[in-house]
């Protein structure tokens, strides 16, 4: 099977600002996202043959991204992968172009979770039958905190050695994001601050949790050779690995809660096509899907940044931090930017982007060869893993 | 001979202390949980008295309750599905008064004596609605009990009986009102519950020939824990040995099933050869002749009311009392709304949901719940067999305390459970307290409210600590 690697070229992205934006609709975020990316890519929006619209509530029908665009008789398919939906949306459309079905694609990631109306949590519409029946309705915050418990439990860690750590992650990413611009919080925040916040679900408090946001993310792409005929700087796709679970922490009482094992089937699939061997050395730098603090920790191992169980000491030692070994969610992660569903994943592809590209300012990484995004959807019954790798030519 | 093969009971295990009611009021009573209901309970009582050898020669269930959660829809096909009773089976709800236990017991004697079914189940169960620092609300406790009537292996029989009915506004609740309402406290005492009571406890020792002093344990409903002694001694009755102590001051006047109840605990010290006599109230009464046979010895259950009282745990104050009975109204706004239980969708998965199947597969043995057509495990299509989960034991795997979702479960203990033989969950932890949660935990299932919406009320299977260990 030959994988994806060197055939498709990322030539301009754009991001919004995130962030609780009354002020802004759907059709701003996509103009604002897209017209970054055009103008980013140098190209026009009649110079794309097809789109790719990620969005989880933000209605049906990919002509919602042709409607706003004006785009003239592409076609467009909508993508909904929940959390996953932006990474996704992404990765079909480099099947696309490295097929030769599309030369010059646009994929656009957009939420409006401020539309809702519910503090807190996700809207409601994600909420099907399937729950009114068997589940318990709660939020994420809640079923996520019950792979932190474990985790404590079988590691040893007392919970407040616990805390102190998890505690440490959320500190890590809001120095990060204290240096993003367009983040939804850009402040720095102590160890102590996120030990004494009010608890959400424990032991996950506040400062475990990432915001309700509002965003938008586009990435332009096209193949290798056309990019450089236009005489563009671009960044490589180098591994596209994805794993939908069959409920199976649900439906089978064997699985452990402290790892995702559908983390560690996807990014191996995308390890083989990048040719990693060794991550935690070869990977200079990854945006992850830290939607609660124990996820990004879990997240560690699975990837093979950590030795199972000792993801906490690397957080201890600072290795994921902005000078550390291996830098962690550079632009302060979803923590910091909130999640958005449909715009995370192009939000973290839009930082290795930028950061491989040296364009990161502060947070600049000294000279990165390798990056990796990992976008994490689902409840603890149903997860969507989507992995990329993207590298400098 | 006809009688008493298995009994049961439910207790919840909240307790309101009703001097939070009004400093002068005394005693506690027992008040079900924010997500227990008549029917929750009645599912409680009703698994208490059942085994798989009883359950397959169970023919009719009567439901017996003044304050089932529907005014249209039956309760008793919900309770006997939830508690896996075959679906071949008469299925009644006996509705609007407190007597109904009595008249459920009589008429599943009758089904049995008419061969109509081998084995009949009684269920009782109240949880009804009084005005805040009421009379009523002093007096009301939530419960419920359960009976199933056969004509082998009786434990105790039923000799003779003798109903009086009597038209009067004792106790009533129209259509449109939330609280059952009486007229004065004297008049439905006296010329209600004395009187009838009286006159069916008369008519039932004239008919079978019997004197007080031939009965070894009087069983009297009992409207405000006052009456009764009077009423029994009226009857010549000695009240400290004859009359069964009416556990007003433990759980309170518990309506339909109070009776029951009531029997369930005389059970304890009953002797082959004892003479029973079980008498009820609402609009008329029933007097009923019971006597224990040589089968009381190897009844179950019969400390089981005993246990239920002594295991409880205090509600905090009035108040959280009150917005568990939605007396006051504190859901907050801008949340998540509650979902829509699509009819048609529980439907097609309750087997799952209400009755609490889980699957084996046949090929590989993998146990999972809820049901799935492709096995989790081999893959396997359509290759298994049901297994209940509602009778298993079950660990607590992992679990938060979720301090945002719910208005009432605070904190809500997200659980995941595996049961004991295999199978795993996802559910919350109720009745908990929550310092004794901890990964590990020994659980049970109990079956509880999960949302009403649009007058559909949806239940579910939860964990709970152990109760009586």
């Amino acid at each position: 099977m030959s994988g994806i690697k060197d055939k498709v070229a990322i030539i301009g992205m754009g991001c919004t600002h995130f962030g609780e934006l009354f002020d802004k609709g759907q059709e701003d975020l996509v103009i604002e996202a897209c017209y970054e990316a055009f103008k980013d890519a140098g190209v026009a929006p009649n110079d794309i043959d097809a789109a790719w619209l990620g969005t989880v509530d933000g209605g049906n029908l990919g002509s919602r991204l042709t409607r706003i665009l004006k785009l003239q008789y592409i076609p467009v398919t909508r993508v909904e992968n929940l959390c996953a939906t932006g990474t996704d949306a992404f990765r079909n459309a480099c099947y696309a172009v490295a097929s030769g079905a599309s030369e010059m694609a646009l994929v656009c990631g957009v939420e409006k979770l401020k539309d809702t109306g519910y503090e807190g949590g996700l809207g409601g519409t994600l909420h099907s039958k399937y729950q009114a029946r068997y589940e318990i309705l709660t939020g994420p915050p809640t079923m996520f905190a019950v792979r932190a418990t474990k985790y404590f439990e079988t590691y040893g860690l007392t919970p407040e050695k616990g805390k102190e750590i998890l505690a440490k992650i959320a500190v890590k990413n809001h120095y990060n994001g204290a240096r993003s611009p367009k983040a939804q919080f850009q402040k720095e925040i102590t160890v102590e601050q996120v030990i004494k916040a009010p608890i959400i679900a424990a032991p996950l408090g506040i400062f475990d949790c990432c915001g309700v946001t509002d965003g938008g993310a586009a990435a332009i792409i096209t193949t290798p050779e056309k990019a450089k005929a236009m005489g563009k700087d671009y960044i490589l796709v180098k591994g596209l690995g994805m794993a939908n679970n069959a409920a199976q922490p649900v439906l089978d009482d064997k699985y452990d809660f402290i790892h995702f094992i559908e983390n560690q089937v996807a990014s191996k699939r995308a390890y083989e096509q990048a040719g990693i061997t060794n991550p935690r050395e070869e990977i200079d730098l990854a945006v992850v899907h830290d939607c609660f603090t124990i996820t990004e920790m879990i997240i560690m191992e699975d990837l093979g940044f950590s030795k199972k169980g000792e993801a906490w000491k690397d957080y201890e030692d600072g290795f994921f931090s902005l000078n550390g070994g291996l830098p962690v969610n550079t632009d302060g992660g979803l923590k910091c930017f909130g999640h958005p569903l449909g715009a995370t994943g192009l939000r973290m592809i839009y930082e290795i982007y930028n950061q491989l590209s040296g364009r990161c300012g502060e947070r600049q990484l000294k000279d990165p060869k390798i990056g990796l995004t990992h976008n994490l959807a689902g409840n603890p019954d149903c997860y969507c893993i989507a992995i990329t790798i993207l590298g400098k030519p | 001979m006809i009688g008493i093969t298995s009994i049961g009971a439910y207790v919840p295990v909240w307790r309101l202390d009703k001097g939070a009611i009004a400093r002068h009021f005394r005693g506690e009573k027992a008040v079900a949980n924010f997500d227990e209901d008549a029917i929750t309970m009645a599912v409680a009582a009703g698994m208490s008295a059942l085994d798989d050898a009883i359950r397959r020669e169970i023919g009719a269930l009567y439901f017996a309750c003044a304050s089932s959660p529907y005014r249209e829809k039956m309760a008793a096909t919900l309770i006997g599905y939830a508690i896996d009773l075959p679906r071949e089976i008469r299925a009644v709800d006996m509705a609007h008064s407190t007597r109904g236990g009595t008249s459920a017991m009589l008429a599943a004697m009758d089904s049995v004596k008419a061969g109509s079914a081998k084995k009949a189940m009684v269920i009782a169960s109240d949880m009804r609605r009084a005005k805040p620092s009421s009379n009523h609300e002093q007096n009301f406790g939530d419960g419920a009990a359960s009976l199933v009537i056969g004509d082998t292996d009786v434990a105790v029989s039923i000799e003779d009986s003798y109903s009086v009915s009597n038209e009067m506004m004792d106790m009533w609740k129209g259509e449109s009102e939330d609280y059952v309402r009486s007229w004065e406290t004297r008049f439905y005492i006296s010329m209600g519950y004395m009187n009838t009571v009286g006159e069916a406890i008369r008519g039932l020792l004239k008919k079978t020939g019997l004197k007080p002093q031939d009965i070894a344990k009087a069983v009297i409903y009992s409207p405000d824990g006052r009456s009764v002694a009077g009423l029994a001694q009226s009857m010549g009755f000695n009240p400290k040995t004859q009359l069964q102590n009416d556990l007003f001051m433990q759980m309170g006047n518990t309506g339909t099933p109070y009776c029951l109840q009531l029997l369930a605990a005389a059970m304890e010290d009953v002797k082959p050869g004892d003479k029973i006599l079980l008498a009820s109230y609402g609009n008329g009464a029933d007097a009923l002749l019971l006597q224990a046979t040589g089968n009381i010895n190897k009844l179950k259950n019969k400390d089981l009311m005993r246990r239920l009282l002594e295991s409880k745990k205090q509600i905090p104050d009035y108040v959280t009392y009150l917005r568990w009975r939605g007396h006051v109204d504190t859901a907050p706004q801008h949340v998540r709304p509650t979902p829509i239980a699509s009819a048609a969708d529980l439907w097609r998965v309750q087997e799952g949901v209400t009755p609490f199947h889980g699957q084996k597969c046949t090929e590989c043995g993998h146990i999972e719940w809820p049901p799935q057509r492709v096995c989790t495990k081999c893959q396997a299509l359509d290759k298994s067999e049901p297994v209940r989960l509602s009778d298993k034991r079950a660990k607590l795997f992992t679990h938060s305390k979720d301090m945002i979702t719910d208005q009432f479960d605070i904190p809500m203990i997200y659980s995941v459970v595996n049961f004991e033989g295999g199978g795993r969950m996802i559910t919350t932890v109720t009745d908990k307290d929550v310092k004794e949660i901890h990964n590990g935990m020994d659980l049970e299932m109990t079956y509880r409210k999960k949302f009403c919406t649009e007058g559909h009320t949806m239940y579910m299977w939860k964990a709970m600590p152990i109760r009586l260990k």
